[in-house]
């Protein structure tokens, strides 16, 4: 069984079509990247799979259930599926802890104790133990990214969707949230990650697609992908990156 | 300048023999202040409601989605009504007109419903307060929240609001020294407060010096507020501020 299918998937906002037929499919354990130019549609596919946006055609399919059909519960169905953002999107008003007990305490009924025992381990694994207590303000964009991933993790999803998750860090600050995904991947997390680090790609996907305004336009291993993509557009996109200096 | 200009007017001795009778001033203070007793009473009750009713006026308004269209428009058209009528109409027609029907349940009492009139038009006023706090939280936060497998409701309770209440306490306690104020309009049913009580006092010795006692009291209680609100809002300041250096 598949952890994640999507199939067709179109999505418009008003006019704007952003998504044009997406299909995906993610195995356990499997690591895939999104890449592609802003506005490709990476974010919003990532979203929409999440149930954040809904879709106007095309099914998704996590763990052998179509969320994607009438009368789903969204509720359940994100409890299984961890969503990191770009921008952290971490409560301002509560501290560490409470940003990562609030999930597993409101959505899946934890005690306190529970969550907050498992909220701990995470943030020890993650070397975010004596940060328990600070509010997300105090802390660097880095440390604020890790705590949104473990926010994700404390919910124990069998899916994690990364949207850009180093793009609005400083670069010296990038590393230290790579090597915790990096980390993720070997411990056999299933992830579709979109991101602009191609490097990082590189080493932890096992397989990235190439979006191009709307459409997975190439798909493949990244060594074939970097080193000898098909496409035409791929072939662009690369080049604009390499000549940036990024890969 | 101001001061000069006013001592040196035709009519200053007699303004301030109508006005500035100290002696007065100290033999009514105590009973003007004992009426000002429900003043605050009155205040403290509505006050304490309205926190909560504005809320869920402000939370009815926010619901999103077709569904929810016959709440959102009773909301918007009763906080258009209430905060276009003027207070002392809306004091004058429940004060006058609830005890009139003559309905034995109906509560008599005229402080009764003057802390009616006030609950129901600054509940207009304080739910546009909130709302504007609830609008004012990214999208973004109920995103985070929802993905956490949060229903609305929770992430409402635990995301939104306490976040959006937190911004909006100055402009709250603002529209609070405004309810103070207006305590005084519920004297236009005869309801003996600090003000009914100040003209009680000017017509039977023809002096306005109690009209002083009378404001001393409302500025007593106000400045404290007003106070309170300003360090409020500096420590909200701070707090940020430590944070971004942080």
């Amino acid at each position: 069984m598949s952890a994640l299918e999507v199939q067709g998937v179109h999505k418009a906002f008003g006019k704007l079509e952003v998504l044009k037929g997406i299909d995906l499919t993610l195995a356990e354990h499997e690591v895939v990247c999104l890449i592609g130019a802003s506005g490709s549609g990476k974010s919003t596919l990532l979203r929409c799979i999440n149930l954040l946006e809904p879709i106007q055609a095309g099914r998704i399919v996590v763990a052998g259930r179509e969320v994607s059909a009438r009368g789903v519960d969204v509720n359940l169905v994100r409890r299984g599926i961890g969503i990191v953002f770009q921008a952290f999107n971490l409560f301002p008003h509560l501290s560490v802890l409470r940003n990562v007990t609030l999930g597993p305490q409101k959505a899946l009924g934890l005690s306190r104790t529970e969550a907050e025992a498992r909220a701990g381990e995470l943030l020890s694994r993650f070397g975010l133990a004596d940060k328990r207590h600070e509010y997300p303000d105090r802390l660097s964009g880095g440390q604020q990214q890790r705590v949104a991933i473990v926010r994700a993790l404390a919910l124990q999803p069998d899916l994690l969707l990364l949207d850009e998750v180093t793009s609005a860090l400083d670069p010296e600050l990038v590393a230290e949230v790579l090597e915790v995904i990096r980390e993720l991947a070997q411990g056999g997390m299933t992830m579709l990650i979109a991101t602009h680090e191609m490097g990082f790609a590189r080493d932890v996907a096992n397989r990235v697609c190439f979006l191009h305004e709307g459409r997975i336009l190439e798909e493949g291993p990244p060594e074939q992908i970097f080193a000898s993509p098909r496409e035409e557009r791929t072939q662009q996109f690369l080049q604009r990156i390499v000549d940036a200096g990024r890969l | 300048m101001l001061v000069v200009a006013i001592t040196r007017t035709p009519g200053w001795s007699e303004f301030r023999g109508y006005f500035f009778d100290w002696a007065r001033y100290g033999d009514s203070l105590g009973e003007i202040s004992s009426a000002f007793v429900l003043n605050v009473k009155m205040f403290s009750i509505a006050e304490a409601i309205i926190l909560v009713t504005a809320l869920a006026l402000a939370v009815l308004r926010s619901l999103p989605g077709p569904v929810f269209f016959p709440l959102r428009a009773l909301a918007i058209v009763y906080a258009d009504f209430f905060r276009g009528v003027p207070t002392i109409l809306v004091i004058l027609m429940l004060g006058t007109g609830m005890p009139a029907l003559q309905v034995g349940w109906i509560p008599q009492s005229q402080v009764f419903w003057g802390i009616v009139s006030l609950v129901l038009v600054y509940t207009a006023y304080v739910s546009e307060v909130y709302r504007a706090g609830i609008e004012s939280i990214h999208p973004s936060q109920e995103a985070a929240a929802r993905s956490l497998g949060l229903s609305r409701g929770q992430a409402l309770l635990y995301v939104i609001l306490p976040q959006a209440v937190r911004r909006v306490v100055p402009p709250l306690l603002n529209d609070f020294i405004g309810l103070q104020k207006d305590t005084a309009l519920v004297s236009t049913l005869g309801v003996v407060e600090a003000l009914q009580q100040t003209r009680i006092d000017e017509s039977a010795h023809f002096n306005g010096t109690y009209y002083l006692v009378a404001a001393t009291l409302f500025v007593a209680l106000t400045i404290p507020l007003a106070r309170l609100t300003d360090w409020l809002v500096a420590r909200d300041r701070r707090r940020q501020q430590a944070g971004r250096l942080a």
